[in-house]
Protein backbone atom coordinates (compact mmCIF):
# COMPACT_ATOMS: atom_id res chain seq x y z
CA UNK A 1 0.00 0.00 0.00
CA UNK A 2 2.63 1.94 0.74
CA UNK A 3 4.08 2.02 -2.84
CA UNK A 4 0.68 2.98 -4.04
CA UNK A 5 0.81 5.75 -2.59
CA UNK A 6 4.18 6.95 -2.85
CA UNK A 7 3.80 5.90 -7.08
CA UNK A 8 0.26 8.04 -7.43
CA UNK A 9 2.16 11.03 -5.12
CA UNK A 10 4.91 10.76 -7.69
CA UNK A 11 3.12 11.03 -10.65
CA UNK A 12 0.62 13.59 -9.58
CA UNK A 13 3.40 16.02 -7.72
CA UNK A 14 5.48 15.49 -10.91
CA UNK A 15 2.82 16.81 -13.35
CA UNK A 16 1.88 19.18 -11.08
CA UNK A 17 4.94 21.10 -10.65
CA UNK A 18 6.05 20.89 -13.58
CA UNK A 19 2.52 23.34 -14.60
CA UNK A 20 4.04 25.80 -12.04
CA UNK A 21 7.89 25.27 -13.44
CA UNK A 22 7.17 25.07 -16.73
CA UNK A 23 8.77 21.81 -17.61
CA UNK A 24 5.95 19.94 -18.85
CA UNK A 25 8.06 18.75 -22.06
CA UNK A 26 10.46 17.46 -19.90
CA UNK A 27 8.13 15.73 -17.56
CA UNK A 28 7.02 13.50 -20.83
CA UNK A 29 9.99 12.71 -21.90
CA UNK A 30 11.12 11.50 -18.70
CA UNK A 31 8.56 8.55 -18.80
CA UNK A 32 10.22 7.00 -21.80
CA UNK A 33 13.84 8.29 -19.77
CA UNK A 34 12.76 6.21 -16.91
CA UNK A 35 11.66 3.07 -19.24
CA UNK A 36 14.90 3.27 -20.76
CA UNK A 37 16.72 3.31 -17.78
CA UNK A 38 15.04 0.40 -16.24
CA UNK A 39 15.92 -1.89 -19.40
CA UNK A 40 19.55 -0.67 -19.45
CA UNK A 41 18.88 -1.67 -15.97
CA UNK A 42 18.24 -5.53 -16.68
CA UNK A 43 20.26 -5.30 -19.63
CA UNK A 44 23.40 -3.83 -17.95
CA UNK A 45 23.11 -4.29 -13.83
CA UNK A 46 20.72 -7.35 -14.04
CA UNK A 47 22.74 -9.84 -16.24
CA UNK A 48 25.87 -8.83 -13.57
CA UNK A 49 23.90 -10.03 -10.71
CA UNK A 50 22.78 -12.77 -12.74
CA UNK A 51 26.57 -14.02 -13.56
CA UNK A 52 27.04 -13.31 -9.25
CA UNK A 53 24.16 -15.70 -8.53
CA UNK A 54 25.60 -18.19 -10.00
CA UNK A 55 29.18 -17.24 -8.07
CA UNK A 56 26.71 -17.31 -4.82
CA UNK A 57 25.37 -20.63 -5.72
CA UNK A 58 28.57 -22.59 -6.16
CA UNK A 59 29.88 -20.59 -2.74
CA UNK A 60 26.80 -22.42 -1.44
CA UNK A 61 27.58 -26.03 -2.38
CA UNK A 62 31.15 -26.04 -1.74
CA UNK A 63 30.45 -25.36 1.95
CA UNK A 64 31.46 -21.72 2.39
CA UNK A 65 28.54 -21.13 4.97
CA UNK A 66 29.15 -23.80 7.18
CA UNK A 67 33.12 -22.56 7.30
CA UNK A 68 31.89 -19.08 7.89
CA UNK A 69 29.30 -20.09 10.46
CA UNK A 70 32.14 -22.17 12.55
CA UNK A 71 34.56 -18.96 12.17
CA UNK A 72 31.64 -16.62 13.45
CA UNK A 73 30.39 -19.14 16.57
CA UNK A 74 32.76 -17.37 19.21
CA UNK A 75 31.37 -13.70 18.50
CA UNK A 76 27.62 -14.64 18.12
CA UNK A 77 27.77 -16.48 21.85
CA UNK A 78 28.98 -13.67 23.22
CA UNK A 79 25.71 -11.89 21.72
CA UNK A 80 23.10 -14.58 22.05
CA UNK A 81 24.39 -16.10 25.50
CA UNK A 82 21.08 -17.88 25.57
CA UNK A 83 20.04 -19.19 22.53
CA UNK A 84 23.26 -20.59 22.33
CA UNK A 85 22.40 -22.95 24.90
CA UNK A 86 20.20 -24.75 22.21
CA UNK A 87 22.82 -26.29 19.69
CA UNK A 88 19.43 -26.18 17.02
CA UNK A 89 18.33 -22.70 17.52
CA UNK A 90 21.67 -21.38 17.80
CA UNK A 91 22.92 -23.48 14.28
CA UNK A 92 20.17 -21.82 12.46
CA UNK A 93 20.90 -18.23 13.68
CA UNK A 94 24.68 -18.77 12.60
CA UNK A 95 24.45 -19.77 9.19
CA UNK A 96 21.43 -17.14 9.31
CA UNK A 97 24.05 -14.40 9.90
CA UNK A 98 26.83 -16.51 7.45
CA UNK A 99 24.72 -16.20 4.81
CA UNK A 100 24.18 -12.19 5.15
CA UNK A 101 27.56 -11.94 5.20
CA UNK A 102 28.42 -13.32 2.17
CA UNK A 103 25.27 -11.77 0.67
CA UNK A 104 23.30 -15.31 -0.23
CA UNK A 105 19.74 -13.64 0.66
CA UNK A 106 17.52 -16.53 -0.76
CA UNK A 107 19.81 -19.09 1.84
CA UNK A 108 19.60 -16.14 4.78
CA UNK A 109 16.06 -15.62 5.38
CA UNK A 110 14.42 -18.84 5.53
CA UNK A 111 17.29 -19.65 8.43
CA UNK A 112 16.42 -16.67 10.22
CA UNK A 113 13.10 -17.32 10.33
CA UNK A 114 13.56 -20.72 11.46
CA UNK A 115 15.87 -18.95 14.36
CA UNK A 116 13.59 -16.31 15.12
CA UNK A 117 10.62 -19.07 15.71
CA UNK A 118 13.01 -21.39 17.86
CA UNK A 119 14.07 -18.21 20.26
CA UNK A 120 9.82 -17.09 20.23
CA UNK A 121 9.22 -20.92 21.69
CA UNK A 122 11.94 -20.30 24.34
CA UNK A 123 9.78 -17.43 26.03
CA UNK A 124 11.54 -15.29 29.13
CA UNK A 125 12.72 -11.83 28.77
CA UNK A 126 15.99 -13.00 27.88
CA UNK A 127 15.36 -14.77 24.74
CA UNK A 128 12.70 -11.76 23.74
CA UNK A 129 15.60 -9.41 24.28
CA UNK A 130 17.85 -11.77 22.38
CA UNK A 131 15.03 -12.28 19.62
CA UNK A 132 15.53 -8.37 18.77
CA UNK A 133 18.76 -8.48 18.68
CA UNK A 134 18.59 -10.85 15.78
CA UNK A 135 15.68 -8.93 13.81
CA UNK A 136 17.71 -5.81 14.12
CA UNK A 137 21.10 -7.78 12.90
CA UNK A 138 19.02 -8.33 9.87
CA UNK A 139 17.74 -5.03 9.11
CA UNK A 140 21.39 -3.44 9.15
CA UNK A 141 23.84 -4.87 6.56
CA UNK A 142 26.54 -6.57 7.13
CA UNK A 143 26.69 -8.44 3.47
CA UNK A 144 30.60 -8.05 2.25
CA UNK A 145 30.44 -7.33 -1.18
CA UNK A 146 27.49 -5.67 -1.91
CA UNK A 147 26.83 -7.35 -5.35
CA UNK A 148 23.86 -5.61 -6.76
CA UNK A 149 24.91 -2.17 -6.40
CA UNK A 150 28.40 -2.96 -7.71
CA UNK A 151 26.51 -4.25 -10.77
CA UNK A 152 24.45 -1.19 -11.13
CA UNK A 153 27.90 0.59 -11.14
CA UNK A 154 29.31 -1.14 -13.88
CA UNK A 155 26.70 -0.70 -15.64
CA UNK A 156 26.72 2.89 -14.87
CA UNK A 157 30.64 2.55 -16.45
CA UNK A 158 32.04 2.98 -13.38
CA UNK A 159 36.19 2.66 -13.74
CA UNK A 160 36.75 0.21 -10.70
CA UNK A 161 32.63 -0.76 -9.66
CA UNK A 162 33.96 -2.05 -5.98
CA UNK A 163 36.19 1.20 -5.09
CA UNK A 164 33.55 1.60 -2.78
CA UNK A 165 33.99 -1.52 -0.85
CA UNK A 166 36.29 0.14 2.25
CA UNK A 167 33.67 2.68 2.32
CA UNK A 168 30.98 -0.02 2.50
CA UNK A 169 32.49 -1.97 5.06
CA UNK A 170 33.14 1.28 7.67
CA UNK A 171 29.67 2.27 7.18
CA UNK A 172 28.21 -1.20 7.92
CA UNK A 173 30.21 -1.38 11.17
CA UNK A 174 29.07 1.59 12.14
CA UNK A 175 25.66 1.01 11.26
CA UNK A 176 25.71 -2.15 12.86
CA UNK A 177 27.00 -1.64 15.47
CA UNK A 178 24.26 1.69 16.34
CA UNK A 179 21.65 -0.57 15.62
CA UNK A 180 22.90 -3.18 18.19
CA UNK A 181 23.93 -0.50 21.01
CA UNK A 182 20.38 1.01 20.99
CA UNK A 183 18.77 -2.40 21.21
CA UNK A 184 21.14 -3.40 24.27
CA UNK A 185 19.99 -0.13 25.86
CA UNK A 186 16.59 -0.31 25.52
CA UNK A 187 16.39 -4.13 26.53
CA UNK A 188 17.68 -2.57 30.06
CA UNK B 1 44.67 -2.55 -2.30
CA UNK B 2 43.77 -1.09 -5.39
CA UNK B 3 44.54 -4.10 -7.85
CA UNK B 4 42.30 -6.45 -5.84
CA UNK B 5 39.54 -3.59 -5.91
CA UNK B 6 40.08 -3.89 -9.16
CA UNK B 7 39.99 -7.57 -9.50
CA UNK B 8 37.88 -8.10 -7.14
CA UNK B 9 35.02 -10.12 -9.62
CA UNK B 10 37.40 -12.16 -11.21
CA UNK B 11 39.60 -13.02 -8.08
CA UNK B 12 36.48 -14.28 -6.75
CA UNK B 13 35.35 -16.07 -9.33
CA UNK B 14 38.66 -18.09 -9.66
CA UNK B 15 38.97 -18.22 -5.54
CA UNK B 16 35.31 -19.90 -5.40
CA UNK B 17 36.12 -21.73 -8.28
CA UNK B 18 39.12 -23.67 -7.35
CA UNK B 19 37.92 -24.25 -4.04
CA UNK B 20 34.77 -25.84 -5.14
CA UNK B 21 36.39 -27.86 -7.44
CA UNK B 22 38.86 -28.69 -4.76
CA UNK B 23 35.75 -29.83 -2.60
CA UNK B 24 34.06 -31.98 -6.12
CA UNK B 25 31.27 -29.47 -6.54
CA UNK B 26 29.88 -30.20 -10.42
CA UNK B 27 30.96 -26.27 -10.76
CA UNK B 28 29.44 -25.34 -13.96
CA UNK B 29 25.86 -27.05 -13.02
CA UNK B 30 25.95 -24.94 -9.80
CA UNK B 31 26.75 -21.43 -12.19
CA UNK B 32 24.17 -22.25 -14.48
CA UNK B 33 21.68 -23.07 -11.99
CA UNK B 34 22.20 -19.57 -9.79
CA UNK B 35 22.29 -18.04 -13.17
CA UNK B 36 18.71 -19.28 -13.53
CA UNK B 37 17.74 -18.46 -9.74
CA UNK B 38 19.22 -14.74 -10.35
CA UNK B 39 16.79 -14.38 -13.66
CA UNK B 40 13.94 -15.09 -11.59
CA UNK B 41 14.80 -12.70 -8.82
CA UNK B 42 15.50 -10.35 -12.21
CA UNK B 43 12.19 -11.16 -13.22
CA UNK B 44 10.72 -10.08 -10.11
CA UNK B 45 12.06 -7.10 -9.41
CA UNK B 46 11.76 -5.90 -13.02
CA UNK B 47 7.96 -5.00 -12.72
CA UNK B 48 8.58 -2.55 -9.67
CA UNK B 49 12.02 -1.15 -11.44
CA UNK B 50 9.99 -0.51 -14.39
CA UNK B 51 6.88 1.29 -12.86
CA UNK B 52 9.08 3.72 -10.20
CA UNK B 53 12.14 4.61 -12.82
CA UNK B 54 9.47 6.60 -14.52
CA UNK B 55 8.11 8.23 -12.18
CA UNK B 56 11.93 9.00 -10.30
CA UNK B 57 13.04 10.62 -13.48
CA UNK B 58 9.61 12.69 -13.61
CA UNK B 59 9.86 14.15 -10.52
CA UNK B 60 13.35 14.97 -11.23
CA UNK B 61 12.58 16.49 -14.98
CA UNK B 62 10.04 18.58 -13.08
CA UNK B 63 12.39 20.15 -11.34
CA UNK B 64 10.83 19.22 -8.45
CA UNK B 65 13.42 17.20 -6.88
CA UNK B 66 16.16 20.03 -7.05
CA UNK B 67 13.28 22.32 -5.50
CA UNK B 68 13.04 19.52 -2.38
CA UNK B 69 16.80 19.63 -2.14
CA UNK B 70 17.02 23.36 -1.97
CA UNK B 71 14.90 23.52 0.92
CA UNK B 72 16.47 20.39 2.47
CA UNK B 73 20.44 21.22 2.16
CA UNK B 74 20.75 23.41 5.05
CA UNK B 75 19.61 20.51 7.41
CA UNK B 76 21.58 17.60 5.54
CA UNK B 77 24.50 20.05 4.64
CA UNK B 78 24.98 19.75 8.11
CA UNK B 79 25.45 15.91 8.42
CA UNK B 80 27.49 16.29 5.06
CA UNK B 81 24.94 14.51 3.13
CA UNK B 82 24.53 15.56 -0.62
CA UNK B 83 20.77 16.31 -0.88
CA UNK B 84 20.17 14.88 -3.73
CA UNK B 85 19.66 11.82 -1.70
CA UNK B 86 16.92 12.63 -0.19
CA UNK B 87 14.23 10.70 -2.22
CA UNK B 88 16.64 7.45 -2.04
CA UNK B 89 17.15 7.94 1.82
CA UNK B 90 12.98 7.78 1.88
CA UNK B 91 12.52 4.81 0.09
CA UNK B 92 15.67 2.78 1.55
CA UNK B 93 13.86 1.71 4.50
CA UNK B 94 10.28 1.02 2.80
CA UNK B 95 11.03 -0.85 -0.53
CA UNK B 96 13.98 -2.48 -1.93
CA UNK B 97 12.75 -1.89 -5.53
CA UNK B 98 12.04 1.66 -5.01
CA UNK B 99 15.19 2.16 -3.36
CA UNK B 100 17.40 0.77 -5.94
CA UNK B 101 15.38 2.49 -8.56
CA UNK B 102 16.22 5.59 -6.94
CA UNK B 103 19.84 4.78 -6.53
CA UNK B 104 20.12 3.57 -10.17
CA UNK B 105 18.38 7.03 -11.77
CA UNK B 106 20.50 9.03 -9.15
CA UNK B 107 24.04 7.15 -10.61
CA UNK B 108 23.14 7.36 -13.99
CA UNK B 109 22.09 11.57 -13.26
CA UNK B 110 25.46 12.22 -11.49
CA UNK B 111 27.38 9.64 -12.87
CA UNK B 112 29.03 6.36 -11.44
CA UNK B 113 32.07 8.08 -10.31
CA UNK B 114 30.75 11.33 -8.91
CA UNK B 115 30.68 12.21 -4.95
CA UNK B 116 27.03 11.43 -4.93
CA UNK B 117 26.73 8.69 -7.15
CA UNK B 118 29.31 6.80 -4.68
CA UNK B 119 27.40 7.86 -1.81
CA UNK B 120 24.34 6.58 -3.54
CA UNK B 121 25.86 2.95 -3.83
CA UNK B 122 27.77 2.72 -0.76
CA UNK B 123 24.08 3.94 1.10
CA UNK B 124 22.55 1.07 -0.57
CA UNK B 125 25.39 -1.52 -0.07
CA UNK B 126 25.49 -0.94 3.57
CA UNK B 127 21.93 -0.60 4.92
CA UNK B 128 18.70 -3.36 4.34
CA UNK B 129 14.74 -2.50 3.63
CA UNK B 130 14.08 -2.35 7.17
CA UNK B 131 10.30 -2.25 7.15
CA UNK B 132 10.25 -5.07 4.94
CA UNK B 133 12.57 -7.45 7.40
CA UNK B 134 10.95 -6.39 10.38
CA UNK B 135 7.65 -7.63 8.82
CA UNK B 136 8.93 -10.44 8.12
CA UNK B 137 10.21 -11.64 10.93
CA UNK B 138 6.97 -9.92 12.84
CA UNK B 139 4.86 -12.19 10.95
CA UNK B 140 6.68 -15.56 11.20
CA UNK B 141 7.86 -15.44 14.62
CA UNK B 142 5.00 -13.68 16.20
CA UNK B 143 6.38 -10.81 18.02
CA UNK B 144 3.91 -8.10 18.72
CA UNK B 145 6.44 -5.58 20.10
CA UNK B 146 8.33 -3.44 17.94
CA UNK B 147 9.03 -0.71 20.89
CA UNK B 148 12.46 -1.63 20.80
CA UNK B 149 13.43 -3.35 17.18
CA UNK B 150 11.62 -0.47 14.85
CA UNK B 151 14.18 2.79 17.00
CA UNK B 152 17.03 0.78 16.72
CA UNK B 153 16.61 -0.40 13.19
CA UNK B 154 15.87 2.92 12.03
CA UNK B 155 18.93 4.58 13.96
CA UNK B 156 21.14 2.01 12.34
CA UNK B 157 19.61 3.13 9.10
CA UNK B 158 20.41 6.89 9.53
CA UNK B 159 23.86 6.02 10.98
CA UNK B 160 24.51 4.32 7.64
CA UNK B 161 23.22 7.00 5.78
CA UNK B 162 25.34 9.55 7.70
CA UNK B 163 28.59 7.18 7.61
CA UNK B 164 27.96 6.59 3.81
CA UNK B 165 28.55 10.68 3.21
CA UNK B 166 31.50 10.47 5.64
CA UNK B 167 33.44 7.46 4.05
CA UNK B 168 32.68 8.42 0.55
CA UNK B 169 34.53 11.42 1.59
CA UNK B 170 37.18 10.19 3.09
CA UNK B 171 38.01 7.75 0.77
CA UNK B 172 37.47 9.90 -2.29
CA UNK B 173 38.21 13.25 -1.81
Amino acid sequence: MTLAIIWVIGVVAAVGYSLFAGTTEAVAAAVFDGVETAVQFCLGAGVIMCLWCGVFEVMGRAGLTKGLTRLLKPILCKLFPRTARYPDIFGALSSNVAANILGLGNAATPMGIKAAQGMAKLRGERSAKELATLVVLNTASVQLIPTTIASVRAACGAAVPFDILPAVWVTSVCSVAAGLLTVKVLNR
Amino acid sequence: MSTILTLMMPLIMGGVGLYALFRRVDVFAALTDGALDGLKTLLRIFPSLLMLLPVISMLRASGLLDALAGLLSPVLDRVGIPAELTPLMLLRPLSGGGALAAATETIRAFGADSLIGRTAAVMIGSTETTFYVIAVYFGAAGIENGKRIIPAALIADLVGFVMAAVTVRWFFS
